[in-house]
């Protein structure tokens, strides 16, 4: 089952309002009053989603998964300490849980982008198309976040693991490790890969209209 | 320091972390400034972190929070419900042993080991003074002058305390010394009689007739007047 985690050593501003509120919903759900418990859990529900989502790959699964780590988080919630970060805890839970789910199903049915590729950290680039501005404007597009969420769906598991735990959530290279029971040295080298691969998918879209022509989108890798 | 285009690959990922020391930091920025595919390299990295970090690339699913918070309250009603299953399992065990305490305290086994009459009814607040009268195969005890004391305690009356007479088992006359009766009499109701038919047999409630008593009880159980 996905246990909750015990508490980590990050510590959270007092003067932080959002954090003194989060404070304060917290102390009322630990002492009983878990009417509070959806208004504490409400920022995190993406993040908890998405961290399930990159594990399991497919958004009904994902969804059940999100929500049963909600329910462990508040079984479990005498055990999260104060100095921890409640966000990293509720991750923690949420991809522990995805874990389990997917040893459960062991089911990878089609083998995700460099599933095979040996992890040594040397990974050269097969694209070198320029991208030096980011079109941060073009996320308002539906269709643009789906091409990133496809792209990063495309990475292998042991890759999209780490990369969304660190620079989606944005764990510490240490909370990645500790929530995937990996060394921070195998954390750095999948993401090294992760953040490497998505360039080489995504920057030749920039040479016309943004992702009008991602390669894998046409059953032709790019590598 | 001078690092070639491999050595940038691999640390192009900890170069953006800040997680390499100063000199090669800089090697890594020389290179930078004179090789244009790492720097496509290092732009579109960076631009991979920015744009995944951007709190708006994973939405929801539609009705996703409304279901998280059914499913929520599911959970909370069941735990109630549970609570209240173990409630109710601890008020029927409670019942439970209420009532076989309740047997076991009426049958013959826990009955008053020395009382002379299974309807005697028990005394309150009877001086223990009070001077009684008994007989030898009676069961009940009255006071001197009882009217219904003839024939009654046979050729031998004893007279004795009404709290000694109570420890050798003997119970209060019902009709002497109701007042001293504390226990109800379960009477049937006559179909056309008015009496009520729960009737208080101590001094402060009005003394059920004569029939209505004796009816009440089996022909073997008939109160000894």
């Amino acid at each position: 089952m996905g246990s909750a985690p015990e508490g980590m050593t990050i510590s959270v501003s007092p003067t932080d309002p959002a954090a003194l509120r989060e404070q304060n919903l917290l102390r009322r759900v630990q002492a009983g009053q878990k009417g509070y418990f959806y208004e504490l859990i409400k920022p995190y529900q993406r993040r908890v989603y998405s961290a399930a989502l990159s594990i399991l790959r497919n958004e009904a699964e994902a969804e059940d998964a999100a929500q049963e780590a909600f329910l462990k988080a508040l079984t479990h919630i005498q055990q999260f300490r104060a100095e921890a970060r409640f966000s990293t805890w509720l991750i923690q839970i949420a991809v522990n849980e995805a874990l389990m789910r997917k040893r459960k199903a062991h089911a990878e049915i089609m083998e995700p982008i460099g599933e095979r590729e040996e992890e040594d950290g040397s990974y050269a680039p097969r694209d070198f198309a320029d991208w030096r501005e980011i079109p941060s404007e073009s996320l308002e597009r539906k269709e643009i976040r789906s091409k990133l969420a496809g792209a990063v769906a495309a990475l292998a598991e042991k890759y999209r693991q780490v990369f969304v735990l660190r620079d989606v959530q944005h764990m510490s290279i240490e909370e990645t490790a500790e929530a995937l029971g990996i060394s921070q040295a195998s954390v750095k080298t999948r993401l090294l890969r992760a953040r490497l691969m998505l360039r080489d998918m995504l920057a030749p879209g920039l040479g016309s209209p943004w992702f009008g022509r991602l390669p894998f989108e046409k059953g032709s890798k790019p590598w | 320091m001078v690092v070639n285009c491999e050595h940038v690959w691999r640390e192009v990922s900890n170069y953006l972390e800040g997680e390499v020391d100063a000199g090669l930091r800089v090697a890594m920025e020389i290179h930078f400034a004179q090789c244009k595919h790492c720097t496509a390299v290092l732009d579109g990295a960076r631009n991979v972190v920015q744009l995944y970090g951007d709190d708006r690339l994973f939405e929801l699913p539609v009705g996703f929070g409304r279901r998280l918070q059914r499913r929520l309250a599911e959970e909370s009603d069941s735990s109630w419900f549970a609570g209240l299953h173990s409630f109710w399992m601890l008020a029927v065990a409670a019942v439970a042993l209420i009532a076989g305490a309740v047997v076991l305290g009426n049958s013959s086994v826990f009955a008053h080991p020395d009382s002379r009459s299974r309807l005697a009814q028990p005394a309150y607040k009877i001086p223990p003074e009070l001077k009684v009268v008994v007989s030898s195969d009676g069961k009940l005890f009255h006071v001197p002058n009882c009217r219904y004391l003839h024939n009654k305690v046979g050729e031998s009356p004893e007279t004795m305390t009404a709290s000694q007479a109570m420890r050798e088992g003997y119970a209060p006359c019902p009709r002497c010394l109701r007042q001293y009766l504390t226990a109800t009499v379960q009477c049937p109701r006559p179909a056309s009689h008015t009496e009520p038919s729960v009737v208080q047999a101590d001094a402060h409630t009005r003394v059920a007739p004569r029939h209505v008593l004796r009816d009440a009880l089996p022909t073997q159980q008939k109160l000894p007047l």
